[in-house]
């Protein structure tokens, strides 16, 4: 126990005197977190809309002052040539090129429909379809109006539908961005210190003469992994807190169950970076490998794009990923106050992994060399 | 000079070509993305789990459901007996939309009182208004055949046709993405690891003693990081021409120009924090959380830039990899040329020589 905890002095010790490092561990995540969750958005505004109004009528002139008065919506030209909206399109001055045709207001009247075609930059794929289906919202408002004119009343459809949006009541995006960003970076510090540790040791060679003390393999492993495991946890708090204060992200579930799964999560993460470094020479290699399965848990981890959406053979692959689990029980205890029984499945995998990634991270480490 | 140069140049290489496993990585990790990005990063609905809690349990509902589960947006659904279980089932995370039709839904169509619900569990909003416009549109259609056609669209009616990426297909946007990240993880990370990685182990010093000028010194280490960029980049480019024909509609010679634009822009930032950094650890620190998070975020690479808020959208447009990924994808996916390009190439320019310039003048000759 003695060398135990000496060993863990001296390993807080050389993180705390690295006054270069300080900052960088706890300052830039935090800052990272309060800066990227603005843009980690996928709420589509600012559409800019490019028009060419060729009926020039006054239900042409409606419909672009309902466009107007969105406020997803900024008309950013007008023209009069096709050419000079596909133009803008070209350039990228303008996402959509809106064409109403000649004869657009009398086409309506004698034959109830008018078809209008809307051009779009679909590069980005989401993107367009969600800007897409927020110019159709502004034709239906304007259908119902001029249903209305003709009928004198808005006709009721036979059956009423009602949408009932749970837990996100506002449709706020940082709710799910914050706890999510947060994972990430958690992660990302943990998994990066731990796997750079052994291996600068080697570096340097300073491993010799830890290699050449009585020291025994666990306490070794437990002296590396606890001072980066209570920093972790320390970050996550952090992050909460600030969260907490500036963005009003809701804490529904119990905290303690959180940090319980979080810690749990760490012990893999945290053996996973070991292993690492304890396989690779150089820091260069540590890092860059850390890197290659970092990118991968991410993108898998169901950050930016729900898991759902994946095919089959990649939810499969999520199975294995425990970034992905972290990912969901982050979200569930805050947003919508999953308890125990929920998160067991999630907890149970978890402690596997912890089990089998610690103990090849123990075997790999050879005290001789 | 010229040997001395080029004996530099060389050990450079055999630094890289030596470390397999860095060399791996740095080819494998691109494949892996490109493929992921390719195939399982999607933004697209597909077979999602639903609930069902019906409670008029006759014909017209069984094929309202059975509606569902033949649209490849919804997967079979998980069926309910009260109101209670949907905050059980969105707890666990089983399904995320729970739709609730109400009594009589075939007496009530003809009265003018069926009632449907559908519930989503919001906490990611986009998916839940998504699902929710799915689910309304499959309400609809179904809407319409039993009402044969009264209840069918009137007024305007707009028909969407998307320029650039016809398909859909979100690897097209990423692709120009996935390279920009990949030069800027090379260019950067690399040669800023590399330089403090001779401070750290003390060979800079024997470098620093030698007859070689700093600048000659520099380059050296400049050079290999620029050639192994380029072949990342064109291996990428590579593997999303063959194997997800990604589109390339403009010219070579312009991509690869601004390609060496951009290189040098991130190299020059390498330089920079090697200079601020002593350690590998720092330098790995500083670049990962001051450049790649950034690149990746706020570059527009899978955000768009246009709906940030504005002091973000400022930010951005200081980061080269922004005006990087506009310029590839003009030139991927809409073969567009310097007439839409110049403004973009020139910021980039711009951008690279005062880099070079101060990274240049902040590059220490002395070791403390």
């Amino acid at each position: 126990m003695r060398t135990l905890m000496i060993l863990l002095r001296k390993e807080f010790r050389q993180i705390f005197r690295n006054k270069a490092m300080l900052p960088i561990i706890f300052v830039m995540p935090v800052v990272q977190l309060l800066i990227l969750v603005h843009a980690a958005d996928f709420e589509v505004r600012h559409i800019r809309v490019h028009v060419q109004d060729m009926d020039a009528s006054v239900t042409s002139r409606q419909w672009l002052a309902h466009i107007q008065a969105n406020d997803r919506f900024e008309v950013s030209a007008f023209s009069r040539s096709f050419g000079s909206g596909m133009n803008a399109l070209d350039a990228g001055n303008a996402d959509v090129f809106l064409r109403i045709p000649l004869d657009f207001e009398k086409e309506l009247l004698t034959s109830g429909t008018s078809q209008v075609m809307v051009e779009l930059n679909g590069m980005d794929a989401q993107f367009a379809s969600l800007a897409y289906a927020y110019l159709q919202g502004t034709t239906q408002t304007l259908n119902g109006e001029i249903l209305f004119h003709k009928l004198g009343t808005i006709p009721t459809p036979p059956i009423s539908i009602h949408n009932r949006f749970w837990y996100n009541l506002t449709m706020n995006y940082k709710n799910l961005m914050v706890p999510g960003l947060l994972a990430v970076l958690v992660t990302l510090a943990g998994m990066f210190l731990s796997s750079m540790n052994i291996v600068r040791e080697k570096e340097i060679g300073t491993i010799e003469q830890l290699n050449v003390t009585p020291i025994k393999k666990w306490q070794f492993i437990v002296g590396k992994l606890l001072p980066f495991w209570l920093i972790s946890l320390f970050l996550l708090a952090l992050g909460l807190t600030l969260g907490w204060l500036l963005f009003d992200i809701p804490i529904e579930g119990s905290l303690v169950l959180l940090f319980l799964f979080a810690g749990l999560y760490l012990i893999v993460m945290l053996g996973l970076g070991l292993l690492i470094s304890s396989l690779t020479d150089t820091q260069q290699q540590a890092m860059f490998v850390s890197w290659f399965f970092l990118v991968i848990f991410i993108l898998m981890s169901g950050l930016f794009t729900p898991i759902e959406n994946m095919p089959e053979w990649a939810r499969v692959i999520t199975w294995f990923n425990p970034v992905s689990y972290f990912m969901e029980v982050i979200r569930m205890v805050l947003l919508k106050g999953s308890g125990l029984k929920d998160i067991l499945h999630h907890a149970a995998v978890i402690l596997l992994m912890g089990v089998i990634v610690n103990s090849i991270a123990i075997r790999a480490y050879r005290k001789t060399t | 000079m010229i040997r001395t140069f080029i004996a530099l140049v060389q050990k450079e290489f055999l630094h890289i070509l030596r470390d397999k496993r860095t060399l791996i990585v740095l080819f494998g990790m691109p494949v892996a993305q490109v493929i992921l990005f390719g195939y399982a990063i999607n933004t697209e609905i597909n077979h999602a789990r639903m609930g069902v809690l019906d409670r008029s349990r006759n014909d017209q509902s069984v094929e309202l459901i059975q509606r569902f589960s033949v649209s490849d947006y919804f997967h079979e659904p998980l069926y309910l007996d009260h109101l209670d279980q949907i905050e059980d089932v969105f707890r666990s995370g089983q399904v995320k939309m729970v739709v609730v039709i109400g009594p009589e839904l075939g007496k009530g169509l003809i009265r003018g009182s069926a009632s449907i619900q559908i519930v989503t569990d919001a906490s990611d909003p986009n998916m839940a208004s998504v699902m929710t416009q799915y689910a309304q549109g499959i309400i609809g259609k179904w809407l319409k055949d039993k009402t044969n056609g009264t209840y069918g669209p009137q007024g305007i009616i707009t028909t969407s046709r998307m320029h650039y990426n016809p398909e859909m297909r979100s690897v097209n946007l990423f692709v120009p993405g996935v390279i920009t990240v990949i030069l800027m993880l090379v260019s950067a990370m690399l040669t800023s690891i590399a330089i403090s990685r001779e401070k750290e182990l003390g060979t800079m010093e024997i470098l620093l003693v030698s007859p070689l000028r700093p600048g000659t010194i520099i380059l050296g280490k400049v050079i290999p990081y620029l050639v192994l960029s380029l072949v990342n980049a064109i291996f990428i480019f590579l593997i999303g021409q063959w194997i997800f024909h990604v589109p390339m509609q403009g010219s070579y010679g312009m991509l690869i120009l601004s390609g060496l634009i951009f290189i040098s822009a991130a190299l020059s930032l390498g330089l920079l924090i090697s200079s601020i950094a002593r350690t590998q650890q720092l330098a790995l620190m500083l670049s990962l959380f001051a450049l790649m998070m950034p690149t990746i975020l706020l570059s527009g690479f899978i955000f768009p830039v246009s709906s940030m808020p504005i002091p973000l959208q400022v930010l951005a447009n200081i980061m080269p990899a922004k005006h990087f990924i506009v310029i590839l994808r003009g030139i991927m996916l809409k073969g567009v040329g310097m007439e839409f390009l110049w403004k973009e190439v020139l910021i980039l320019t711009g951008m690279s020589v005062i880099l070079l310039f101060i990274s240049v003048r902040k590059f220490k000759i002395r070791l403390q």
